[in-house]
Parts: structure tokens; C-alpha cells; sequence
């Protein structure tokens, strides 16, 4: 049988304990990824016991307790705490979210917290999303118009426009594409459905004169076809958006074009 | 300080900060072919320039008549004769070009049955002189913010703008006066970097979280306005902090005043919509401070609902469904999410909440940030946004206004820039004092292993703010409120910072980010103290009138550490073309 072997620093091994203060009697164990790059140490798991009783109810509200009351050197990123920023994206319970709107509620037993899975993680809990970024960027988020009309909008009916809906609310946490398998396996190439959402946002747009040419440029076996309809982008997406729908358009688009 | 490495950038000009007014700035510096860096200490699309809802305001005048001199009269009023009458004629003329250039940038507006961008009705917002209600904020549903944001983003793409993302800027390269760039702190890697810039514009948004409950993110720390503060430059009318009337009681999520403008009501404990006592013509829609104040009244008279009888219910599960789900989706899942509320079936528990900040860096209408002395500006120094004092808001903004404010003066400034600045231009020397001076601060914080935690300080500092320098404030609560910040602001004497790292060290960041804020929080405090008369959102119980005789004029204060300087400066009372006349003071009432 092959041997495969894992490089020493990828172990993940059993960290900190933090046993409550505070005496309170309704105490919940989470347990948090931490990796430093600093110390030449490998990942650990460090495990915090938490006051619930003093604690809101989502599993950021968890984190930044621990971060003012517990431990200060946790790491995560964090902004609006309403859903639209898309800072807080990790890997909570098996399952890719953000941390400002899930509920700690729906979790059973000890709460597991790590980052965005198959990412370069940077420190604890926050991802290296640059790779996503460049993608993002290479699909020219931008509008393409030929209009000479310069003093007035470009008309666009309101059915023309309500093919943006479920396109354009994306806040590019990455939720969908670091759930994603094949994304996980070529992530170098592939696009993911993130940045094929955003794809496809652009080329539905009625406004836009380049369709046919960002169409052209996605048809691609490695940047679009390494979508096999696995679906987790869409139970991922903390914004009820559905990927997969838009990736099986542009396929769609591309098959009858 | 030798011990840091320090990277050395040259570049014609930088933008600090990359929401709305910094990436607007940054597109029109990259079209104008100056070499520009934006740098942020967040990536741009999770600037809070993404969490504004309701929309941007301009007199395009697609769903009925409309015209920028009664944007600009509302807008005068509104901000309580505060506001600068040329900067605010400068905004409102030039807001219609400014969104429809939004348009051609891509945002996704929703649209009328004739295709064009949709307006909504919005609070102050009105026709012909304050004589009905005008549809004038462009919107797309009710994620304006996010729209425009992201847009800006991809623009800012398409002009190969460059960007340095999770920068944490540390302070301004001062040298006689004159502002040479800045010093930042690259959270990636842990390196200082030095960038050098004939024009450093800083965009870095409000301070919100300097209060207990904000509608603000984490993120917003005003870091700018607290590095003027450090360069010895003052900041105008910071007393000015907005409460919005409707964050999610308990939460303080936003909700947008887009449901007020769509139909929806407030209602107390008796089911009265009690806004009609108060504002007879313009009811729900009448400006923010108006309106918080009222629900304020409404509770402390004992017609709050809920157990503790301490918040109010805005309604809107009367309106049309489509209307919501079409124009309300987000705030639809807001309510959901943070106040376990289906809005088609039960109202929103709702109090008002902070939520923006009239004061900030003081500049012309062209950006360029103003010493305090009559109208002589810094070399080298812009400010656009929220961080910036224009005054375009004066004593209290109108909802849609913040939008527009971004974008037209996020352009200004980048105009302004490229009128003074030549490309390519070389650098001069400067010494390494300021360097030094820098990170002798940012040294002396990280390895700092004091009593006091950062987050028990600055949980001190906002419950200080919110209790005493909040809706209602009275000559006690202020002077109470003057004494307890400095309380906070000396336990900096004794701050422990646990994590001692240089790479995404967020136990150093806040705690930066805590020294910020008290500063701000001070001069706050101070310049309410100092205002004894009510204008806008700062409402006196001990000086319940708007004194225009000694009042009509901008506090500007310096700060030093625990110590203040209060000044003030007339406010402009001309316009800046005969296109329209300056609107003298009059009574304000909705």
C-alpha cells in the first residue's frame, strides 16, 4: 500500500486550554484553529471555555469575547457584523459561513472554528484570498459600453435589470469557492463559482456591449468546465445567492451560442 | 528605531482608505495619469461604504420635477445653517453627473417602468422650497452602498490602480507644516513602509465606534482624522454625531430609512404614530435628528415599547409585497437575521442608534484640508468622505447625502490633485525625525504590558460616549462626560498588549485603533461641552435654541493627548456662483 506522508508543520496539533472564570454554569468548549507565522510552531487547536449566559447570539459575538475577555491575540478578520462585508467568512461546524450571521444556536455540542478550508492561512483564522482577488479582477468587473450618451442613463428595462438580481448582492467572502472540491484541486485555474457569478453578472448585464467576447473568455475547459455540478457554492453562500445556477447559464449560453 | 525595516514607496499622490470617496478619488487620480496609491487597512470591497442602503441622492428628476437649487436648499436646512453654502451648491450641482456616471460605471440602479434609475421619497428631502415631498435618492433595492462600492472597485481595477490592502497607517510625514505622505504598517508581513506623495488624500470614513451601540462596522476607527490630530492640525464640528432613528433595537444593525421613505411608519407604545405631533407636514420623513429626537421623547415620556419600554416599532408590514421583496430584500433579511422579525407580519423593535459623523478634517470644497486659520489650507493634505468636514452636512445630514458626498468629492479631490500636482515631479529630502517619532508610539504600544486591557478601555470610552454626549445633552452630562473620557484616556498609561507579533497582530491594531478613538472621543466631548445652544443633531436641554448670533460658526479644535484647543470659524455664507442665492437662516421645522 503507498505510504503518503504529510509535511511535520500541516499536523494540527492539540492546543491552549482555557478554563472559564467567570463560574458561570452555562458554558460552551470552542474550539479555535491557531497558527502564528512567527513562531515556528505547528497549527494547534486551542479550546476556550465560554460564558453563554453573557454572550449574543451569533458565533462572532463567541469570537470577540474571547478576543476582549480571553485571549487578545486571536486573529480574525471582522468589519460590518450585519452581512454585507463579507470579512468574517470561516469554516464554523464542518460548514463555510459567515461568522456575524450565524446563529451559535444551531450548533451542536462543541462549537469548531476554522479558517476558509484549502486557503493559505496567514494567521488563525484568517485566509490568503489573493489568488481569489486576481481571478476576480481577470473577468473585467467592469462595464463595457460603446454609448456616445454621455448626460443621461443608459435606459435598461426592469426585466433587464432583474437578471442582475441574485448576481450582484455577492460580497465576495469566498464562502462558495473555498467549499468548492474542484476549486480546492485547481484553484490556480479554475475560476470558481465566486469569480463566475461575477462572470456571469457582467454578461447578463443588457447595459453591456461585450457579451459575446466575456463569454468567449470564460469558455475555457480548466476556467469554466471544471464545474462538475457538485452544488456546495450554493448551499455555501451565506447570501442565499445560487453559483451553480449562474455557472450551468454560462454553460448553457456557451452550448446554444 | 532602527529595528523595523523600513520600505521606502515614491508615488505622486496616495489615497488613504478605499471605500466610496477613496476609490472614486483613486480612479479619477489613475485618468488623470499620476502615479497613485490607495492604501487600506481593509480589503476595498469590506469598506462600510457597502453597508449604506437606502441610496445617493441627486435632483435627476425621473419621477417628477426636481431641481439641484431645492437639493441645495434642503440640504442647507437640513444641516441646520451649519453647512458651507458653496460646498453644498459645489455637491448638489454637481450630483446628477455624478450618478449617472455611477450608472455608466455599472451600478446596477433599479429602474422606473421607463428604464431609468428609480428615486425614492427620503427624509428632508423636498420639492420647490420645502413645499411637498420629492422622490430625489437613486437606488439599487436597498443595497445602494454595495453596489456603488463594489462598481468603484472594478473601476479602480479597469485603471490598474495600484493598491496596498491590509495596510494599517500609523501617521503623516510632517515637515514645516506641509504633508509629505505617510507611514503604514503591512499587516501581511509585519513591515513599516514609508510612502512618499505631494498629495496624500485621506479617506478614512468616520468614527463610530467610539460609541457603545453604532451602526458603524469594527473597522470604523477614524484612524485619519486621529493622525491630523497627531500632526497638530484640528478637526471641525466633531459635538455633530448623527443617531439614525432606526437601528435594530439590541443589535444596532441599520435599517434603512428607504422603509420610511417606501411607507413605512413609526409607532409607540400606544400604537400612535407619534411623528405626525411632531413633524405635522413631513411625518416619518422628517430629517434624522428630528426624528431620533421624537422617538427619545417618546420613550423617556414612558410610550416606548418592549419589557424595559426603552425602543419604538417602525411598520411596514402594511406595504405592498412586491414592494418589499423587489425594493427591501436586504433589510427584509436584516430583520430576520438580528430581530427574529418577518416584516411582512410584525414590525421592527427600532432605536435610534449612532450612526455617522457630521464633524471631521476641515476643507474647502476642494478637498484640500484647512489649517483652522480662516481659510488657509495644509500643503500636501486632502480629506474626502466621512472623514472629511467639507461642511457639506453641517449640523446634521440628510439620509442619501453621505453617497453623493463620496463620489462628487472623491472626484474634487482627485480634480484638485491633478491641477497641483505634475507627474513624475522628484521628492525632496526629508529627516527621519517624524519616522522616528512614529514608530516610537507604535514601538511603545506593542510592547506595552500594562493593567489595562484595550477592550475593557475602550468598553469605558463608549458607554462613556453613549451616556453622556448621546441625543439629549445637558451642561452635567457634558462635564460629566469630560471628566470620565480622560479617565479612559489615561488608562492608555497602564494598556497591555498580549500579542507581541508583527503579521496580523489584531491585538496591536486595536489597540491602535483605541488610541485613535479616544482622541476623537475627547475632542467630542469637548466641543459639545463648549456649544451652549441646540442646532441639528446636537440638542442642549440647558440651551434648547439655536443661537445663530454666536453660534453660526464651526468648532474647531486641536488635541493634544488629554488636552484640548477650542476655536471656532465662520461658517461660508456665500455661494460659489450666482447660480443660486445663499439661503439665510430661517426656523426649522418639518
Amino acid at each position: 500500500m503507498v505510504q503518503i506522508n504529510l509535511p511535520k508543520n500541516s499536523e494540527v496539533q492539540k492546543g491552549k486550554y482555557y478554563q472559564d472564570k467567570t463560574g458561570s454554569k452555562n458554558i460552551r468548549k470552542v474550539n479555535v484553529y491557531r497558527w502564528d507565522p512567527s513562531d515556528g510552531e505547528n497549527p494547534r487547536v486551542d479550546t476556550y471555555e465560554v460564558d453563554m449566559d453573557n454572550c449574543p447570539s451569533k458565533v462572532l459575538d463567541i469570537l470577540n469575547k474571547i478576543k476582549n475577555e480571553i485571549d487578545p491575540s486571536l486573529a480574525y478578520r471582522r468589519s460590518c457584523a450585519h452581512g454585507v462585508c463579507g470579512s468574517c467568512a470561516m469554516n464554523m461546524d464542518g460548514k463555510n459561513g459567515l461568522a456575524c450571521t450565524k446563529p451559535h444556536s444551531e450548533i451542536d455540542g462543541d462549537i469548531n472554528i476554522y479558517p476558509l478550508p484549502h486557503l493559505k492561512v496567514k494567521k488563525d483564522l484568517i485566509g490568503d484570498l489573493s489568488g481569489l482577488y486576481k481571478q476576480y479582477q481577470s473577468i473585467e468587473p467592469w462595464l463595457k459600453t460603446n454609448t456616445k450618451v454621455e448626460t443621461t442613463e443608459i435606459i435598461q428595462s426592469k426585466k433587464d435589470r432583474e437578471k442582475l438580481d441574485g448576481a450582484y448582492e455577492c460580497i465576495m467572502c469566498a464562502c462558495c469557492s473555498t467549499s468548492c472540491p474542484s476549486y480546492w484541486w485547481n484553484g490556480d485555474k479554475y475560476l470558481g463559482p465566486a469569480v463566475l457569478l461575477q462572470a456571469y453578472r457582467w454578461i447578463v448585464d443588457s447595459r453591456d456591449d461585450e457579451r459575446k467576447e466575456r463569454l468567449k473568455k470564460v469558455a475555457d475547459e480548466l476556467k469554466l468546465y471544471r464545474c462538475h455540478t457538485i452544488m456546495n457554492c450554493t448551499n455555501a453562500c451565506p447570501k442565499g445567492l445560487n453559483p451553480a445556477k449562474a455557472i450551468a447559464e454560462l454553460k448553457k449560453m456557451l452550448a446554444t451560442s | 528605531m532602527s529595528s523595523y525595516k523600513i520600505i521606502d514607496h515614491e508615488y505622486d499622490v496616495i489615497v488613504l482608505g478605499a471605500g466610496g470617496s477613496g476609490l472614486r478619488a483613486a480612479v479619477g487620480l489613475s485618468e488623470a495619469g499620476l502615479k497613485t496609491a490607495c492604501i487600506s487597512k481593509v480589503f476595498p470591497t469590506r469598506s462600510h461604504t457597502s453597508a449604506a442602503q437606502g441610496g445617493i441622492s441627486a435632483s435627476l428628476g425621473n419621477m417628477g420635477e426636481d431641481d439641484w437649487r431645492w437639493h441645495m436648499y434642503d440640504t442647507v436646512k437640513g444641516a441646520d445653517w451649519l453647512g458651507d453654502q458653496d460646498s453644498i451648491e459645489y455637491l448638489c450641482k454637481e450630483a446628477p453627473a455624478a450618478v449617472i456616471e455611477l450608472e455608466k460605471y455599472g451600478v446596477p440602479f433599479s429602474r422606473t417602468d421607463d428604464g431609468k434609475i428609480y428615486q425614492r421619497p427620503f427624509g428632508g428631502m423636498t420639492k420647490n422650497y420645502g413645499n411637498g415631498i420629492v422622490q430625489r435618492t437613486c437606488a439599487a433595492a436597498d443595497r445602494t452602498g454595495h453596489a456603488i462600492l463594489h462598481t468603484l472597485y472594478g473601476q479602480a481595477l479597469k485603471h490598474n490602480t495600484e493598491f496596498f490592502i491590509e495596510y494599517f497607517a500609523l501617521d503623516l510625514l510632517m515637515k514645516d507644516g506641509e504633508c509629505k505622505g505617510l507611514i503604514a504598517w503591512n499587516l501581511n508581513d509585519g513591515t513599516i513602509h514609508r510612502f512618499r506623495a505631494h498629495s496624500t488624500i485621506i479617506a478614512t470614513g468616520g468614527y463610530g465606534k467610539a460609541y457603545y451601540s453604532a451602526t458603524s462596522a469594527h473597522t470604523c476607527t477614524g484612524d485619519g482624522n486621529a493622525m491630523v490630530l497627531r500632526a497638530g492640525l484640528p478637526l471641525q464640528d466633531m459635538e455633530f454625531v448623527q443617531f439614525h432613528p432606526t437601528g435594530i433595537y439590541g443589535h444596532g444593525t441599520l435599517i434603512s430609512e428607504g422603509v420610511r421613505g417606501e411607507g413605512g411608519y413609526l409607532v409607540n407604545s400606544k400604537g400612535e404614530r407619534f411623528m405626525e405631533r411632531y413633524a405635522p407636514k413631513a411625518k416619518d420623513l422628517a430629517s434624522r435628528d428630528v426624528v431620533s429626537r421624537s422617538m427619545s421623547i417618546e420613550i423617556n415620556e414612558g410610550r416606548g415599547v418592549g419589557k424595559e419600554q426603552d425602543h419604538v416599532y417602525l411598520h411596514l408590514s402594511h406595504l405592498d409585497k412586491s414592494i418589499i421583496e423587489s425594493r427591501l430584500p436586504g433589510i427584509t433579511e436584516a430583520a430576520r437575521l438580528f430581530a427574529n422579525v418577518d416584516v411582512t407580519k410584525e414590525p421592527i423593535p427600532v432605536v435610534p442608534t449612532v450612526h455617522y459623523n457630521m464633524g471631521g478634517i476641515p476643507t474647502n470644497y476642494k478637498a484640500e484640508v484647512l489649517t483652522g486659520n480662516d481659510s488657509e489650507t495644509v500643503p500636501g493634505l486632502m480629506a474626502i468622505g466621512e472623514a472629511a468636514c467639507v461642511s457639506v452636512h453641517g449640523a446634521n445630514r440628510l439620509g442619501s447625502n453621505s453617497l453623493i458626498d463620496l463620489v462628487v468629492f472623491g472626484r474634487a479631490a482627485a480634480k484638485r490633485a491633478a491641477e497641483i500636482v505634475k507627474p513624475g515631479t522628484p521628492h525632496e529630502n526629508i529627516g527621519e525625525t517624524e519616522t522616528e517619532k512614529c514608530l516610537e508610539r507604535f514601538d511603545k504600544l506593542r510592547n506595552s504590558n500594562g493593567e489595562n486591557s484595550t477592550a475593557e478601555l475602550r468598553l469605558s470610552m463608549q458607554k462613556t460616549m453613549q451616556s453622556k454626549c448621546a441625543v439629549f445633552r445637558t451642561e452635567k452630562t457634558l462635564k460629566e462626560g469630560v471628566d470620565d473620557i480622560r479617565k479612559a484616556y489615561d488608562g492608555m498609561g497602564s494598556i497591555s498588549v498580549k500579542d507581541k507579533s508583527l503579521v496580523f497582530n489584531t491585538d496591536l491594531v486595536e489597540t491602535l485603533e483605541y488610541d485613535n478613538l479616544i482622541r476623537q472621543a475627547i475632542t467630542t466631548v469637548d466641543s459639545a461641552y463648549n456649544r451652549q445652544e441646540s442646532r441639528g443633531a446636537h440638542a442642549r436641554e440647558d440651551f434648547p435654541k439655536r443661537d445663530d448670533e454666536k453660534f453660526m460658526q464651526h468648532t474647531v479644535a486641536w488635541c493634544n493627548g488629554r488636552d484640548t484647543k477650542i476655536d471656532y470659524r465662520p461658517v461660508t455664507k456665500t455661494t460659489l456662483t450666482n447660480e443660486v442665492q445663499y439661503f439665510p437662516p430661517q426656523e426649522r421645522v418639518y
